[in-house]
């Protein structure tokens, strides 16, 4: 079980907005995050990974406190290993497909498994800039199921994909979370893009 | 006629690029983190000597290295080091005059990389220098050699900081530079023909190479 109940701060066009989120997530869940456009999804997702610090909070996973202001705890996002997959990707330009994964596992098997489930096998050699938008979205989700997360944050992460290969990853991603315990939170715009695969809903709403 | 001083200038000036690498990398990075007065006022001295007239940063270099008293006393009397009128005086000199050249092309390529590069590689659990030498390090590689070649001919040109804590001795301070100056002193303009003619050649190489490798450059997947 994964407890939330964080405040920050949030800089906005028309002054500043706190965003305060409270919640529990279940293990192996999967919950979609919406919201309007600057309500801080992604800022909710970097606080849980622990790149970004909110000014009041906690967030306890299991009996493990990962983060709480009051007794100056916070965990450095190494020792939280969170799967994050961004919306931006953040592929690292200098790395081929393999080499992104190698990066993050040094299990052979599981890096030739995601390749396949990835549908990236033929393109391991290649390097992002040769990659399509969506091929590169899907390395991102693959680097992130790379260190076999026990939670899972993914802001947009299926934006680029059309809907054939959308509807052949999400089945085979969910068999991965199933297998592994994964626990995931999926910031999403399009509200069909989910369903079937979401247990629940989140809603964020900054207040003023 | 005398190549010594060609030689003694490429011999400072890959001496200098090399220190100034090893220096300059982990300045710029941490610098490009974030602010603080701190690193508002340690960017400034850095910067300086990009202003400040040579001879004013080699007056004060040889008050402060000057054997007779402070630091230069410490330095001599301790380890036997003399910065003044030596070769590693002038390595010392060159390696501050030329630091901006350094550190600004690095630091501003690092500033320029999107924050999520190394939030990724933090999420997969790698420490903040493991991200440095995988990761950012391999995306700012051109502007890395643009930093370490303008240097080096940043180097190669001094002659107000050499002549001021170096002099003119022979064989050890006299780079090509000074050889210039004191060819066309002696009226021996054939000498100060040749060693500008080889400053210039070298120099326009150089900053030539700098223009054919970032046009050739590799872009961003995301451009």
């Amino acid at each position: 079980m994964i407890t939330v109940d964080i405040e920050k701060k949030l800089k906005a066009y028309h002054g500043q907005q706190v965003l305060k989120i409270a919640g529990q997530f279940e293990n192996g869940s999967v919950t979609k995050i919406y919201g309007p456009s600057g309500a801080g999804k992604t800022t909710f997702l970097k606080v849980i990974a622990g790149l970004i610090n909110p000014e009041k909070g906690k967030i306890a996973v299991g009996d493990i406190i990962w983060l709480d202001t009051a007794l100056r705890i916070s965990l450095s996002p190494q020792k939280r290993k969170v799967g994050f997959v961004f919306q931006s990707y953040a592929l690292f330009s200098n790395m081929t497909v393999q080499q992104h994964l190698a990066y993050a596992t040094d299990d052979k098997q599981w890096i030739k498994r995601l390749l396949e489930i990835g549908k990236l096998e033929t393109f391991a050699k290649h390097k992002p800039e040769y990659l399509s938008g969506g091929q590169q979205q899907r390395l991102a989700i693959l680097r992130a199921m790379a260190i076999k997360p026990k939670l899972l944050l993914m802001d947009e992460p299926f934006s680029a994909l059309d809907p054939k290969m959308k509807s052949g990853l999400i089945p085979e991603l969910k068999l991965l979370w199933e297998e592994l315990g994964t626990t995931t939170l999926i910031v999403s715009h399009n509200p069909q893009e989910l369903e079937g695969l979401a247990d629940r809903e989140m809603e964020i709403n900054p207040s003023l | 006629m005398d190549l010594t001083p060609i030689w003694l200038t490429l011999k400072l000036a890959t001496i200098a690029t090399m220190v100034l690498l090893l220096i300059g990398l982990p300045v710029a990075y941490w610098l490009s983190k974030g602010r603080s007065v701190i690193k508002i006022i340690l960017e400034a001295i850095i910067t300086m000597p990009l202003v400040l007239p040579p001879s004013v940063l080699g007056f004060y270099l040889l008050l402060a290295f000057s054997p007779q008293h402070g630091i230069g006393k410490w330095l001599h009397d301790t380890f036997n080091i003399q910065f003044v009128f030596s070769f590693q005086g002038l390595i010392l000199a060159s390696v501050i005059y030329s630091m901006p050249f350094m550190i600004g092309p690095i630091k501003s390529a690092l500033q320029q990389l999107p924050l999520s590069l190394s939030q990724a590689s933090y999420t997969l659990g790698k420490t903040e220098r493991q991200t440095f030498i995988k990761v950012l390090l391999p995306n700012i590689r051109s502007s890395v050699l643009t930093a370490a070649i303008l240097t080096f001919a940043h180097t190669l040109g001094e002659f107000g900081v050499v002549l001021m804590i170096g002099g003119n001795i022979p064989n050890v301070t006299r780079v090509a530079s000074i050889a210039v100056y004191d060819s066309v002193e002696n009226m021996d303009y054939h000498a100060a023909n040749i060693y500008s003619l080889i400053l210039f050649s070298i120099t326009f190489v150089m900053v030539i190479s700098v223009f054919v490798f970032n046009k050739y450059k590799v872009k961003s997947p995301l451009e």
